[in-house]
């Protein structure tokens, strides 16, 4: 039976009629077989819109509708929902044109081309089949990628609800970032007095299941069903025999960096990252250790009195299924090597920001003691440059977020730690949103007369002693020369090399600066494209630490309501093959990447639970055999005659 | 002739990255010529060499196909399907006696509204240059 | 009682030869001793290649007294399309028996070409062509690109093959004899091939072969890497070719519901590729003629007008 249709128009205030002559749209798809009714309205997506739509499909007694408006990405389960009283929600179309229309083209083009895409949704919408949603069970478990603070704040959350939560963590201890920090702005809490138990409850909870120095080799799946394998790489170290006594480690001949400490402070080949790491156990490092096959060396071993040593532990490789997946990787700042102003930061006393953060620490390098690196004098001269390498074209076109704030806390520390030392501060603007941060701003200004100069670092060199920043005021006009002994630069923050390899397994967008593309900007700032996956913290765009452990906790409200129903509603726009009429090519077969194609009695056979409906195999098959769901050929070759 | 020459083009997007790429251009406000119509289909692989024949015997000047970038594909690898695909119908198409160039796949993925403006109007600006297809005179 | 009466009355067949091989004509005879029990059916009433008969005879015939006419051979000269038209006229059936008169078949590759360049290739600058003349009188016009039958009369059945396999005629001829004309299966060769069971789980092309290039193991050609146009072809000569160890290059046709037989090959072996980048276009352009390949017998429906010509 001929559809009848009807066409709503949207408004959209005037983002769409202010450009799009809409009512001439409406006039234009009513002469479009099969459309019985068209209109137009202010904002569809109101409730008056909506109940207008309720209305006329009533009044009109129409059995499927297009509403021409914004993306489907914005609207489509709103306006589905709203004919889901009367009809199957696939009767329900968007034609997109506010996106793709009204807001990048202008007049008479901009209306022939909406009405254009009406047409074509028509088209399209005449041939849909109604379906009902494939159920498919959860795998009520959710992985947590990273652990950091937004990771440990999203396991415990998902754990606190009852729910099992693997939490893997590539470094040997969980802590992240904000195990390095020494105090958080504005409060000035000491950071690991606040992460670390946190960590601890982490650790100890029964729902969690912890994978520290360990990292995703593959993730397959979809929402529900996500099948992870990870690698645990082998420490040498058995974490339930080792007391951290700390013996092995004084025994060990090897010195390298500790990257922990920003390479601000050795360790040995056998080691543990800071004090109060967890798990709480040494770890052996392969690389720097003098071998482990064939060995060389065994002073460790012979020192374990616990017997925790185990040479020959092997890297493992363990299979997880989950349900849901969170990434809280964090950030990198910007490498300042790139950064050929401020010499590349070769010279030992242009330090980031992260390095000065250990340098405050107690548990630092230096003690908690405030050193100029090349000599070990206290600096009594201090600059610090913020925006280094954000804001900035040649770099990172973005602002970094949190350099505003830390900066003031360093100068601040800074103060309190040399009190006759002298701190200037360079700035764009000085961004403090965040709750108590402005006063925060206020009172480092104003106390503690750090000196805040508005302009750009052109230059740092070295002359004897010193370091030589040279500047302009943009307030005054003037140039400016500081003789430094210690220049602190407020690295840009960047995404990590690390989230870009779990980004592709998850097939996951990321934009220049390496964060991961969330569903949209302002209203699923935590989800992925694909459901079932969500983000925290850094890795989504620099934040401070309330806004990651916000995020984390959204993130885990949103695993929790997908694990709040037993069975999962799976698009039904999977493949369909005449079965009849196929002859066992397997072409289908050779190209699906699901697996959904398999072989039965010579036939190919679709699994419909594995598809996901991407179509390639109705593309490939020769015979034409194969539809996918409200996506047929037909379908798309009528919406191509009408656009054209 | 070629000056006032409005060319129409059809164009294959994917919904998760090039569709997102273009509703971005639209939320960044980027204008691009509105010869170009968008076709909305879950994959790039999706795209079958009939659809592009079909569209160029509707009287499509140009088609366009949008996909993830390699390694991104939502779907593992449809959208080196369509790459090769696409190679292949680059080669017929020369074959027929069309300029292949009529033909044009790119990748944009959700960030990438600018580059989706930018080489929208960089194609309507080739098959401008190339005039009305050969399919035009024969219908 | 009215089929029983009509059972006697033998139907009239005519056939013709357009632009083809001829191969079409011989292969009626392929069919044997069915032959016999034809003929006890049919009584042929126009057929050039096997009997004494003027054009001017057809013309006499009164219009729709033929029961079934058979053309093939594709439309390439003024004469072929004259005759079509008349046939047309005289018959209640129209079908186009073989795959020249259906698609175009390998003349059809001539669409590639104009008739300035096909000539000067065949009577000009051909090494065996001696004396070097231009065809010019008294012949009937070489049209300026090949057609199909359907693209010049309304056509009623198809017979596929090139030309029409054994098994396929019979068929066809049976249901064409009662009136019917749908017949013929409507899936690809792969469901009969003789080779089906040597299919691998999946097939991953990461290098093509022409077929003398590789000696064949006996397995899938497409495994193997040769192109073989089985998948997109309709099924119904239970794999002579393949058989005969050589791959299928597609004369029976499309299926059904494919439009363009080429590109729906082109397609699946393209989605069959496991390459790596590097080698992607090394290995797609091993592939040295595309149109030859997959249009082997469909040119003619894909260049209905002869090859295009584009602008700059």
């Amino acid at each position: 039976m001929a559809r009848r249709i009807g066409v709503f128009v949207c408004h959209c205030g005037v983002n769409i009629a202010g450009v799009v002559d809409v009512e001439r749209v409406a006039e234009e798809i009513k002469k479009h077989p099969n459309v019985v009714f068209a209109t137009t309205y202010q904002y569809m997506c109101s409730d008056p819109g909506q109940n207008l739509i309720r209305q006329k499909i009533e009044e009109e007694n129409l059995d499927a509708v297009v509403i021409a408006a914004c993306s489907p990405a914005m609207h489509e389960e709103t306006f589905r929902n709203v004919c889901k009283d009367y009809f199957n929600p696939y009767r329900c179309e968007m034609a997109n044109i506010r996106e793709q229309c009204s807001w990048v083209h202008d007049g008479k083009e901009a209306t022939e081309k909406a009405i254009k895409i009406v047409k074509a949704t028509v088209e399209k919408l005449k041939e849909n089949e109604d379906l009902l949603p494939i159920l498919v069970p959860v795998e009520k478990r959710c992985l947590v990628i990273g652990g950091g603070i937004a990771g440990i704040q999203a396991a415990l959350d998902i754990a606190d609800a009852g729910y099992e939560v693997i939490l893997v963590e590539k470094e040997p201890s969980i802590g992240g970032r904000m195990a390095q920090l020494s105090e958080t702005f504005p409060t000035l809490d000491c950071s690991q007095c606040i992460l670390t138990p946190k960590m601890v409850a982490l650790s100890r909870h029964p729902k969690v299941k912890l994978y520290a120095y360990s990292e995703i080799l593959d993730i397959s799946g979809y929402v529900g069903n996500f099948t992870v394998k990870i690698l645990k790489k082998p420490r040498y170290v058995d974490e339930d025999k080792c007391t951290v006594c700390g013996d092995c480690e004084k025994v060990c001949p090897v010195i390298v960096p500790n990257e922990f400490e920003m390479g601000r402070k050795p360790r040995k080949a056998i080691y543990i990252p800071f004090p109060q790491a967890v798990p709480s156990t040494y770890t052996l490092d392969r690389e720097a250790c003098l071998g482990l096959a064939p060995l060389t060396c065994a002073q460790c071993k012979d020192a374990c009195e616990a017997g925790a040593i185990d040479y020959d532990m092997q890297p493992k490789i363990v299979e997880e299924k989950v349900g849901a997946i969170i990434v809280a990787t964090g950030y990198n700042l910007y490498d300042k090597n790139k950064l050929v102003e401020y010499g590349y930061g070769e010279d030992d006393d242009i330090i980031t920001s992260l390095e000065f953060e250990r340098m405050l620490s107690a548990s630092g390098p230096t003690q908690g003691k405030i050193i100029k690196p090349s000599t070990g004098e206290v600096p009594k001269k201090i600059v610090f440059i913020q925006c280094a390498g954000s804001r900035d074209r040649q770099h990172m076109p973005y602002c970094s977020s949190i350099c505003c704030m830390y900066t003031a806390k360093h100068a601040l520390l800074y103060k309190h730690h040399v009190p006759d030392g002298e701190a200037y501060v360079f700035y764009i603007d000085i961004r403090a949103t965040g709750k108590g941060y402005e006063e925060f701003i206020a009172r480092v200004m104003e106390e503690e007369r750090i000196n805040y100069i508005r302009g750009k670092v052109a230059k740092i060199y070295r002359e004897g002693n010193k370091l030589i920043v040279c500047g302009v005021d943009t307030l005054t006009g003037r140039r400016i020369e500081i003789k430094a002994d210690l220049v602190v630069l407020a690295m840009a923050i960047v995404g990590k090399e690390e989230t870009k390899e779990i980004a592709k397994l998850l097939k996951v967008a990321i934009d220049e600066g390496g964060f991961l593309k969330e569903s949209h900007p302002k209203l699923k700032p935590v989800e992925a494209l694909s459901r079932g996956i969500y983000f925290a913290g850094c890795c989504q765009s620099p934040k401070d630490i309330p806004s990651a452990v916000a995020q984390a906790s959204a993130a885990a409200s949103k695993v929790l309501a997908l694990f709040a129903k037993d069975r999962l509603e799976k698009d039904p726009l999977v493949a369909v093959i005449d079965e009849e009429h196929c002859s066992g090519c397997g072409v289908c077969i050779s190209v699906c990447p699901y697996g959904a194609m398999t072989w039965q009695n010579g036939k190919a056979k679709c699994i419909e639970a594995l598809c996901e409906g991407c179509g390639t195999c109705a593309a490939a098959c020769p015979s034409n055999n194969i539809e996918m769901r409200n996506f047929k050929d037909e379908q798309i070759e009528k919406m191509v005659e009408v656009v054209i | 002739m070629k000056e006032d020459f409005e060319p129409k083009i059809v164009a294959f997007l994917c919904n998760w990255c090039a569709y997102a790429g273009a509703d971005m251009a639209g939320t960044s406000r980027l204008k691009y010529p509105a010869n170009v119509v968008p076709i909305k289909v879950m994959c790039s692989g999706r795209v079958d060499p009939e659809f592009i024949l079909n569209a160029f015997e509707k009287g499509a000047d140009g088609v366009f196909i949008g996909g993830c970038h390699p390694g991104d594909c939502h779907y593992v690898n449809g959208n080196l399907r369509t790459r090769r695909r696409v190679k292949m119908m680059k080669k017929l198409l020369e074959q027929m006696g069309v300029n292949p160039k009529r033909l044009r796949l790119e990748w944009i993925s959700a960030t990438e509204g600018a580059k989706f403006a930018r080489v929208i109007k960089e194609f309507v600006e080739e098959i401008k240059e190339l005039g009305p297809s050969p399919w035009r005179e024969r219908r | 009682m009215e089929g029983k009466k009509m059972k006697n009355v033998k139907k009239k067949i005519a056939m013709y030869w357009g632009a083809g091989c001829g191969g079409c004509d011989v292969s009626l005879l392929g069919i044997h001793e069915k032959l016999l029990d034809l003929l006890d059916e049919i009584e042929i009433v126009f057929w050039p290649c096997a009997m004494d008969i003027k054009y001017e005879d057809l013309e006499k015939m009164e219009d729709k007294s033929i029961d079934i006419a058979f053309y093939n051979g594709a439309i390439r000269t003024e004469e072929n399309e004259e005759i079509a038209k008349l046939l047309r006229k005289k018959a209640k059936l129209m079908v186009a028996y073989g795959s020249c008169a259906i698609e175009g078949c390998v003349i059809g590759l001539a669409n590639l070409y104009n008739k300035k360049e096909i000539f000067e290739a065949v009577y000009l600058k051909n090494e065996t062509t001696k004396e070097k003349i231009l065809p010019s009188r008294d012949l009937p016009e070489f049209l300026p690109y090949l057609k199909t039958l359907d693209q010049v009369v309304k056509v009623d059945a198809f017979i596929p093959g090139c030309p029409p396999p054994k098994p396929v005629l019979e068929e066809a001829l049976d249901a064409l004899l009662q009136g019917k004309t749908k017949f013929g299966k409507e899936v690809a060769l792969c469901e009969e091939c003789p080779r089906k069971d040597t299919k691998p789980e999946k097939i991953e092309i990461s290098k093509f072969y022409r077929w003398h290039e590789k000696e064949d193991n006996g397995e899938c050609f497409l495994a193997q890497g040769i192109i073989c146009m089985g998948p997109a072809t309709r099924a119904g000569c239970k794999g002579e070719c393949i058989s005969a160890n050589i791959p299928c290059t597609g004369c029976m046709g499309a299926l059904p519901r494919v439009r363009d037989q080429g590109a729906a090959m082109l397609s699946a072996i393209a989605s069959l590729l496991d390459v790596e980048d590097e080698k992607e276009d090394e290995v797609i352009d091993s592939i040295k003629d595309i149109i030859g390949t997959f249009y082997k017998y469909s040119t003619a429906k894909l260049l209905p007008r002869g090859g295009m010509k584009d602008e700059s």
